[in-house]
């Protein structure tokens, strides 16, 4: 008799087991960031002694791979790691093989021969990081990837107001100027939620994205109820040119810019750096003692070393798993 | 205007299927008889005559489908598909015909071009092909195609897909010259003043993750601005890719007002929002941009209620190495082809959001209807235009079941019901899954 017979597919097997990343903040709880908030301050205790380097990841190999300029973030990851007594390999796309054309999976295979315990990379492009994450065997710690995260800067501006004012729930952090381009923006968004900061986003029309979720105005005197004015730079490199989202610099420092008659007396600014004096920022304001701008970059070091020993380690005994995205 | 590779016509009797060819009123258990590659007899009880006979009771027979909108990358990128591969994928996905958008390398936009095509599809197509030209010339925007010649050339209908006619002016002109050439104008609606750079529709996930914005109105604008354009000349066009409630709103007004226009859209506006972008795969990355729920419910709507007439898959294959980049650096488009019907059958017909009849309608009525193809059915004297559906079975997505050259699929992984068991293209089998079958 006839017959018929279908062919059906296999199944295919499971997928490797989850490692730990720090990919978004968004991946974040509000048990994580304490963690992680806690480590960074016994880390800064450390950094009283004459002799300041700790044996904790000695003999593991961090990879800092930058795509983009940086000074604040690439130092204090470097630094961060050494001070650890990690193994650090630097790579910058300039002078690398990035310059003959080789795609970023081929970089990430290359370095990932070295069986690296961590890669902190930079890109300029969104996704980057988790590209990463899906070729190499390595824990990744995303230090800015284009307009989308960098959770690191979100965790370190926590840990600053917390030094500050010795709480984070209940203050109030505006947000000033090019929102739309800024992923320290996007992940401190995410990083006020968690811990229930209240955030006000200040900023040209053009340059606050629609759909954010989050309080939002034009209007600059909106900055007077809040306890810190964050000011984000403008980003002129992404600006281009004719795509008018302000008239001119000139224009949006006259607007939105922060003068010391904008702010009142005692309230704090923070700015994630490079500053555009005279633009975003007026220097009176950068060199004031209200300015936490070098606690910041401070912050930085001691955050990113807690970042580090986290990703690797799982954190203090006893204490519930970094629920980091799950990469397979 | 449609070519295939010469071949002889299948003898084969389909016995038991359930026969559903919604345009022709049919739906029951019959058998089918083909003799030579057209269908000869459709009754309760066929003769055999010697064919081949294959057992298809439990299995669902229709027309074949038709796609109106693939990429086939021939000329110039032959490493991510070939004629011969995308109609095998083709015919893998259940279609019979395909339609082939002119941006390749060169493009489309002489008859030289279009002609070599011709050639290479009479040896190679395993389904029927038919190939679009260009609008403009080098799709510039500037100059209008030797349309006439085009048309004389074979070309089925024409199109700047990929790029919009960003000129008024232009496309004024175009609407008035289609009525030498007799051939629809298909058209990729984008406003790239407000689009420009962006790769994700603009609302709370591009917000979220740092990604300018796509607006809805980039499309809408345009769809609106064409099909006013088509109404004052009152000349037809084809909307392609639709993913704007708005764009669908403005389709449905200007048909109301006695416009001569169509509209398609894709498995993944139907299936997916923005929220799949999430994940920032870059398989998840296409031109238009998967949109808000609002609007892949406004596109269910009008396909369900005929405001759009067609099913595409915009079909674009990639090489694995551009795809395998940072979602803003990796291309536009996935693939489509081989898992349209199982898509659309396990995530809308499955759960009751659209009746399979629709769903065979739009996949092959439709299309075909709107460029003026013959229409594939189950009637006797009909070539026989064919597929045979198991709807229980489940599959997996495997990228080395592909027979298409690339495998940039946003189903990777999936399980689907639905599959496609046999295709009969122009008179002859072109897929067949059938192990066993012998003759009586």
């Amino acid at each position: 008799m006839n017959s018929i017979r279908l062919v059906r597919d296999e199944l295919r097997p499971p997928g490797p087991p989850p490692r730990r990343h720090l990919l978004s903040v968004a991946d974040l709880t509000r048990d994580d960031v304490e963690r992680l908030l806690g480590t960074a301050g016994t880390f800064a205790a450390s950094m009283d002694r004459e002799l300041k380097k700790l044996p904790t990841l000695k003999g593991r190999l961090i990879v800092n791979l930058f795509y983009e300029s940086s000074t604040r973030t690439s130092s204090s990851f470097e630094l961060a790691a050494k001070r650890l007594s990690a193994d650090t390999l630097n790579i910058k796309s300039v002078g690398s093989s990035v310059d003959k054309g080789e795609s970023l999976k081929d970089t990430a295979l290359t370095l990932g021969a070295y069986d690296p315990d961590v890669i902190v990379i930079r890109h300029p492009q969104i996704g980057a990081p988790q590209l990463v994450a899906n070729v190499t065997g390595a824990h990744i710690v995303n230090a800015g990837d284009g307009k989308h995260q960098h959770p690191t800067q979100a965790l370190l501006d926590l840990y600053t107001l917390k030094h500050e004012f010795g709480r984070l729930e209940g203050l109030h952090v505006a947000i000033v100027g090019d929102v739309l381009h800024s992923r320290v923006a996007r992940s401190l968004i995410q990083a006020f939620e968690l811990v229930g900061i209240r955030c006000t986003l200040v900023g040209p029309p053009a340059l606050l994205p629609r759909d954010l979720g989050v309080e939002a105005t034009t209007d600059i005197a909106a900055i007077r109820d809040a306890d810190v004015v964050y000011v984000l730079r403008m980003q002129n490199e992404r600006m281009e040119q004719g795509s008018n989202f302000v008239p001119s610099l000139r224009e949006y420092a006259a607007k939105w810019g922060i003068t010391p008659e904008r702010l009142r007396v005692g309230q704090k600014v923070m700015h994630p750096g490079p500053m555009n004096r005279g633009v975003e920022i007026d220097p009176r304001v950068a060199d004031s003692i209200d300015s936490l701008v070098e606690a910041q970059v401070r912050s930085g070091l001691v955050v990113r070393m807690a970042v580090l020993y986290d990703v690797l380690t799982g954190g203090p005994v006893g204490v519930r798993a970094l629920a980091a995205a799950e990469v397979a | 205007m449609l070519y295939v590779k010469e071949q002889p016509g299948d003898n084969l009797v389909l016995r038991g299927a359930r026969v559903l060819d919604p345009a022709e009123g049919i739906d029951a258990m019959l058998d089918v008889r083909i003799d030579g590659g057209v269908i000869a007899a459709v009754a309760e009880q066929v003769e055999a005559n010697d064919h081949r006979v294959v057992d298809a009771s439990g299995l669902v027979l229709t027309p074949a489908f038709v796609d109106p909108h693939v990429h086939l990358r021939t000329p110039g990128r032959e490493d991510e598909e070939t004629i011969a591969s995308g109609t095998a994928a083709a015919a893998a996905g259940g279609f019979c015909a395909i339609l082939a958008m002119p941006n390749t390398d060169p493009i489309v936009d002489s008859a030289a071009t279009l002609g070599a095509l011709v050639e290479t599809a009479r040896r190679e197509a395993n389904v029927h092909v038919g190939f679009l030209a260009a609008i403009t010339r080098g799709q510039g925007g500037a100059a209008l195609t030797e349309m006439a010649e085009l048309a004389d050339a074979s070309a089925i209908a024409f199109s700047d897909d990929g790029v919009p006619v960003a000129s008024a002016g232009l496309m004024r002109r175009a609407l008035q010259y289609a009525s030498v050439t007799g051939r629809l104008l298909a058209l990729h609606c984008e406003e790239t003043s407000l689009s420009h750079g962006s790769h994700v529709h603009e609302g709370a996930v591009a917000a979220e993750l740092g990604f300018a914005g796509y607006p809805s109105i980039a499309e809408s604008v345009m769809v609106e601005r064409d099909l006013a354009l088509a109404g004052y000349e009152d000349q037809p066009l084809h909307l392609l890719h639709l993913s704007a409630a708005e764009s669908v709103a403005a389709l449905r007004r200007a048909r109301e007002a006695g416009v001569r226009a169509s509209g398609e859209v894709t498995p993944h506006h139907l299936v997916l929002t923005d929220e799949a972008v999430r994940s920032l795969d870059p398989n998840v990355k296409m031109n238009p941009p998967l949109r808000a729920e609002r609007d892949r419910v406004a596109l269910l709507d009008a396909l369900r209620d005929g405001t759009i007439e067609a099913i595409a898959t915009d079909h674009a294959p990639h090489a694995r190495h551009e795809k395998e980049a940072p979602f803003e650096a990796a291309p536009f488009g996935v693939t489509g082809l081989e898992t349209a019907f199982a898509v659309l059958y396990t995530r809308l017909v499955r759960p009751g959001l659209l009746p399979l009849a629709t769903l065979v309608d739009r996949m092959s009525t439709g299309p075909a209807r709107i460029f003026g193809i013959d229409r594939p059915r189950v009637a006797v004297g009909a070539t026989a235009n064919l597929v045979l559906l198991d709807l229980e079975g489940e599959w997996r997505v495997r990228e080395d079941a592909f027979r298409s050259r690339s495998s940039n699929s946003w189903l990777l992984g999936e399980t689907l019901a639905g599959s496609v068991v046999l295709t009969i293209a122009a008179g002859a089998t072109a897929y067949e899954r059938l192990a066993v079958a012998s003759s009586q």
